[in-house]
This record gives C-alpha cells, sequence and structure tokens, in this order.
C-alpha cells in the first residue's frame, strides 16, 4: 500500500527532506553517506560481474580503476582535471532540483557556453589575457545560462515539460555548434576536425603551480560552496527550498515562484555554461565537437548520487571523475571498449535511484 | 522529365520518401511510450532502448542470418528493459521520471559495449516491398520502396485505438493510468499492470530500433539514433495520448527529418546540421503552442507525473 502511494508523482524527491529534530538529523547525514556508498558498492559489484562474463577477471578491472583513478599523483591529477567541469555541470542539474524541477540539458549549456566563450574571445585579439578571460567566462555563463532559462522559462509560461525541453536544446545546441564550426566560425586550416579559430595561446587559463591541473577546478569549487551557501544559508535559498517542496505553500506565504525558477535556472546554465568556457580556454583552446564529450550527462549522474547537495557534489564529482580518468587504462590494460564507463555510469545511476528506497528503513538509524 | 531530372521537385519526393522511412522508428517509439503512459508512467529511457534495440537486432540477424529474428531480439530486449524500468519505479519513492534518465544512459553505454564488434560486419537487412514498380521516375520509386515494419506499425496505431476503448485490456490501462485508487478498488495490481504496459511499450520500442540498424540507415554505428527516441516521447504528448495521432504525428517529423539530407541532395548544403536539427525544433514548437500553464492538458492520464 505504501509503496503504491509512493509511485505516484508526489514522491519526486530530488528536494532535501525537511529537518526534523538532531537525533533525526544525525541519522539522516549517515544514511546520506551509507545508502550512496552502498549503491556505489553495489554497482561495481554488478558491473565486476559484467566484465566477468568476458572473460576478465574483475580483481584486475578494480586494481587498474583504482591505479588509473587515484593510484598515482599522474592519475589523480588527470581525475581533478575531469571532476572541474563535472562539478559545474552537476550543478546545472543539482540547482534546478532545490525547485523540483528536473533539468537534464546540462550538455547543451555546455556547448553554448564554450561557443560564447570562444566568440568573446576571438573579438577581442588585442585585450590583454586578463580582460579576455574575463570576458570569456562572463559570455560562457550568459549564454549557458540564457539556454537553461529558456527551459525555464517555457515551464513557467507555457507549461512544457522541463525535462524534454532541455534534452531537445542538447541537440539544437549540438546542430548550432556544428552549423557554426562548419560554416562561419570554421578557421579553414582545421582540415579534417572543423574547428573555430584557436582563441590564443595567452589567453589560455593555465595550471594551478605545482600541478597539471587547470584553473577551472577552482571555478567549479568556488561555484559549489556558493551554490551551497546561497541553497541553505540564504532567504532565496530558503524560498526556493520551500517553493521546491511545496508550491502551493509557496505561493500562499506570497513567493513569486516564477522569479525563483527563472533565476535559478539561469545560475545553473551558468554553471554548465562555465564548464564549457573552461573546457575550452584550459584544455581544447578553440571549440568544436569534441567538447560534446558527455559531461552534461555524467552531470546529472554526479546530482543524483550527491542527492542534490551542492557541497557533495564535490566529491562526487571527483569520484566520477576518476571512474571517467580511469577509462584509458582499463582500454590499455585490459582491452575493454571506451563504452565500458559508460555502462558503469549507468549502472551506478539505476543502483543509486533504486536505493532512493531505502531512506527512512534502516533499523539502526530509526528512532524509537 | 523521362529521364529522370526531376530538379527541385527532388525535395518534396524526398520529404515524402523520408516520411516513410524515417517515421518508422518514431512511430514504434510513440505508439510504445503511448500504452506505457497511458498506464500512469512515463519512461525517458526509451532512447536507451531504441539503441539496445538497434543494436541486437544487428547483431542477431549478422548471427543467424535472419534479420526477423532480429526484429525479435530487438523486441525482446526492449521488453527487458522497459521490465526494468518498471522493477525500480515498483520500489517506494523512486522517480520513475529519473529511472528513465539513468536508464537513457545504461542503455546507450551497453550497446556502445556490446556492440563495439558490429561496427565492421554486414548484416542481413529487413526487405522492403516495392510499391513503385509502375513508375519511371527513380526517386519515386526509391521513395515507394516500403518496409513491412512501416506498414505494421500503420496497422498498430488504429488496432491500439481501438484497444484502448473497448478491449478489457484497454480499459485495465487507462483506469491504471487515470486513478490507481480505482484500479485498486477493482482488485487489479497498479504496479503489475504498469510492468506490463512498460514491458510492451519497450518492446516496441526495441522494434523501431531494429528498423534503424536493419533497414534504414540500416548499419550499426554508434550515432545511430541521435534524440530519436526522445523526441518520440515528447511526440506522445502533443499527440495527446491519441495512437492515432502519433502516427500522423510521426509521419511529419520523418518528413521534417528527411528535410536536411533531401535539400543536400539538390546542392543546399548550408544549414545543413540546422535542418537536421528540425525534428527537435519541431517538437520544441509544437510544445510550446500546445502546452498551456493554465490547465492540464486534454487527454492526459491523471497519473502521469509529467502533466503534474
Amino acid at each position: 500500500m505504501t509503496s503504491e502511494v509512493a509511485d505516484s508523482a508526489e514522491a519526486v524527491s530530488v528536494a532535501p527532506a525537511a529537518d526534523a529534530g538532531f537525533l533525526q538529523r544525525h541519522g539522516a547525514t549517515i544514511e546520506y553517506i551509507l545508502i550512496p556508498g552502498a549503491a556505489l558498492a553495489g554497482a561495481l559489484v554488478v558491473f565486476g560481474l559484467f566484465v566477468a562474463l568476458f572473460g576478465k577477471n574483475p580483481i584486475d578491472l578494480y586494481f587498474y580503476m583504482y591505479q588509473g583513478a587515484f593510484g598515482t599523483w599522474f592519475s589523480w591529477q588527470n581525475t581533478l582535471t575531469r571532476a572541474a567541469p563535472l562539478i559545474l555541470t552537476a550543478l546545472c542539474a543539482a540547482l534546478p532540483a532545490q525547485l523540483g524541477l528536473v533539468i537534464i540539458g546540462g550538455e547543451g549549456a555546455l556547448l553554448i557556453g564554450a561557443l560564447s566563450a570562444t566568440s568573446m574571445a576571438l573579438t577581442l585579439p588585442f585585450a590583454p589575457p586578463l580582460v579576455v578571460q574575463i570576458a570569456m567566462a562572463a559570455a560562457g555563463m550568459v549564454g549557458g545560462g540564457l539556454w537553461i532559462l529558456l527551459s525555464g522559462a517555457l515551464r513557467q509560461y507555457r507549461g512544457v515539460n522541463e525535462t524534454i525541453s532541455s534534452l531537445l536544446l542538447v541537440y539544437i545546441a549540438l546542430a548550432i555548434l556544428n552549423h557554426l564550426v562548419e560554416g562561419a566560425m570554421r578557421d579553414p586550416a582545421s582540415l579534417n576536425k572543423p574547428s573555430t579559430h584557436e582563441i590564443g595561446a595567452a589567453n589560455m587559463i593555465g595550471t594551478i603551480p605545482g600541478t597539471d591541473v587547470h584553473w577551472g577546478l577552482v571555478f567549479g569549487l568556488i561555484a559549489a560552496v556558493a551554490s551551497y551557501v546561497l541553497i541553505y544559508h540564504t532567504t532565496f535559498g530558503f524560498a526556493a527550498r520551500v517553493a521546491g517542496g511545496n508550491i502551493r505553500a509557496a505561493k500562499i506565504v506570497g513567493l513569486s515562484v516564477g522569479k525563483l525558477i527563472l533565476t535559478v535556472c539561469f545560475m545553473a546554465g551558468s554553471c554548465a555554461g562555465l564548464a564549457g568556457m573552461v573546457e575550452v580556454a584550459a584544455v581544447q583552446g578553440r571549440t568544436n565537437a569534441n567538447l560534446a564529450a558527455g559531461y552534461g550527462y555524467t552531470g546529472i549522474l554526479v546530482a543524483f548520487l550527491a542527492r542534490q547537495n551542492p557541497l557533495a557534489v564535490i566529491p562526487v564529482a571527483i569520484l566520477l571523475g576518476g571512474i571517467n580518468a580511469s577509462g584509458g587504462l582499463l582500454q590499455r590494460r585490459l582491452g575493454l571498449p571506451d563504452a565500458s564507463v559508460l555502462v558503469l555510469q549507468g549502472i551506478i545511476f539505476v543502483f543509486v535511484l533504486a536505493s532512493d528506497a531505502l531512506y527512512g528503513r534502516i533499523g539502526f538509524l530509526k528512532n524509537k | 522529365m523521362a529521364d529522370g531530372s526531376i530538379g527541385l521537385w527532388t525535395v518534396p519526393l524526398a520529404v515524402f520518401g523520408g516520411a516513410i522511412r524515417v517515421s518508422t522508428p518514431f512511430l514504434f517509439v510513440s505508439l510504445g511510450e503511448c500504452i506505457t503512459e497511458r498506464s500512469g508512467r512515463i519512461n525517458l529511457g526509451l532512447e536507451g532502448t531504441l539503441v539496445m534495440g538497434a543494436m541486437s537486432a544487428y547483431g542477431i540477424s549478422y548471427v543467424s542470418g535472419s534479420p526477423w529474428l532480429g526484429v525479435l531480439a530487438a523486441g525482446i530486449t526492449g521488453a527487458m528493459l522497459g521490465a526494468l524500468h518498471a522493477g525500480i519505479c515498483s520500489l517506494p519513492r523512486v522517480n520513475d521520471i529519473a529511472v528513465g534518465i539513468a536508464l537513457m544512459l545504461f542503455g546507450t553505454g551497453l550497446a556502445f559495449y556490446l556492440g563495439k564488434p558490429l561496427i565492421e560486419p554486414t548484416a542481413p537487412r529487413l526487405p522492403a516491398i516495392d510499391f513503385g514498380w509502375w513508375s519511371d521516375i527513380p526517386q519515386l520509386r526509391s521513395a515507394l520502396r516500403i518496409n513491412v515494419l512501416f506498414l505494421f506499425g500503420v496497422v498498430l496505431a488504429p488496432v491500439l485505438y481501438w484497444a484502448f476503448r473497448t478491449t478489457r485490456w484497454g480499459l485495465l490501462i487507462r483506469t491504471a493510468g487515470e486513478s490507481s485508487d480505482a484500479a485498486r478498488a477493482m482488485g487489479h495490481s497498479v504496479l503489475g499492470i504498469r510492468l506490463r504496459a512498460t514491458m510492451v511499450g519497450g518492446f516496441l520500442a526495441g522494434i523501431g530500433g531494429s528498423f534503424l540498424s536493419l533497414f534504414y540507415p540500416g548499419s550499426w554505428n554508434e550515432g545511430l539514433s541521435s534524440g530519436q527516441g526522445i523526441t518520440a516521447v515528447a511526440l506522445v504528448i502533443f499527440a495527446r495520448w491519441d495512437p492515432m495521432l502519433c502516427l500522423w504525428a510521426s509521419l511529419a517529423f520523418g518528413g521534417a527529418a528527411a528535410l536536411g539530407p533531401a535539400l543536400q541532395s539538390v546542392g543546399v548544403t548550408s544549414g545543413y546540421h540546422l535542418f537536421n536539427a528540425a525534428p527537435y525544433i519541431l517538437t520544441l514548437a509544437i510544445m510550446i503552442i500546445t502546452c498551456s500553464p493554465k490547465r492540464t492538458l486534454t487527454g492526459a492520464p491523471a497519473e502521469l507525473s509529467i502533466t503534474k
């Protein structure tokens, strides 16, 4: 009976649960770590069995995954480099989730952000690098922000489902990118891989001193902490969580839900747009179809695994960045196809969602 | 005219041919999703089901030599993914939209993984029926080479329309979708109905995928489906959960999707990518026109989370 009730749409539990007494809150925190952790472990076991079906040794698999992700300083740097855009695209899903919106179009905002940032750099050929970099970040954030704002506005003013519209916008963004990269913005010298002109070595944002990890990681950390403060420690964030919990209550107390939706969607898109800017200004140096590397989709998984908490997004993004980073080693040492990372991500996602059923049901955490 | 140079007529002809050829996966996915959504649940994972269907159909057709066994395998794979979706959604407090997103990623990833060895070999393809034998114009003849699966889909739409209205099963699915309490009061298991509806939906979506790899474009590669599955899910919404409207909408979509290649064939190459995005732009435009913030959509199953 309870399962039937929970099965209805009211159970869209993307918004964090309301706080109750101290003990329960303590129990909830443990649950938020224990349950996703168990889901992750379960997914790894299933993936190990899956790989064993193809005659590979699961122990080798885990060993190389660890080696490729966290085994050496080199792999740590690789992991952190991949975590940077993941933190930002995860925020693109986690921020709207506070309002109960399921936005899965971070990939599109990333592409538009990258295009905007590249265009900005190419229109400022003689400006000092710092000016160009700031202008690129601003352009990327505005471009990505407007892209997700579109989904939010369609939801608010036309009642169009934001999940579907944001995903459709990914394909439209990809078409715009391909159109410009093969047409108006194409560097004639890029023959095999149509690309825009390079933004110039001087305008690249460089690496954190002493590492090979670019500054994008710091952008991501700042964005995650700022989002956390905004959501949990400001009136705006409180209003957003109220609206996400109960939209009627929010309207009754006079909250302007429309304005909240538009603002939060813009901020979410800005994060993904900034990820696009970072990928251009720290990794690719130009815009081309390589940017559609799936960071937007992995970001959704990060957000769900972090239970939409902006602070929890950081460690989860590092973990998923590590899984991505280990893909190369799995390919070389075990001969697994590059899609094995996608399979593992899919299994993790399924386990994490199924584990939602466990909350509040673990015996030793229950309040008697 | 008789020598095959029909000039700009190529474009409408290609769009017409495309409407028939390209629409088939849209048609099967949307009919499948129609059944699932009428039972009160949304399966966004059909994008992954489509790709898995395409891969398994190609693989089985290659191994067995029979494309029809491939179609069957695609359907069974789809039904299994549907069962997985329904199984997870049966757990308490699990959001069906999120599970759909997860299965979208899982299905595509698994298909790419298992399909790696299938990119090179050529599998036997599905046969087509030549309806254009009376014509001398090669473009018209190629437009009228129609696959049997398309005809199945065209027949299936009115059958489903009839089944929803008059059969016991149709009524049960609709009851589960309109009011799970009512279905339970009648002594039926809502989760069981939805499980079967999602499995049938997955079966049809898998068959839609088999069309991609076994007829048009007719090969297996990782770029085979780019959002056809999700477009078809959106299509169900503005088809108002009506199988007949799904048929017309799929045809319109097939035509829109064929526009880019058709224009390219007459030498209009600028904007190729933008024309390729036509189905997505069309979907979005129609959703903007037909949705409204003030009322729920007419014909929407009341239990559906996407319309609440």
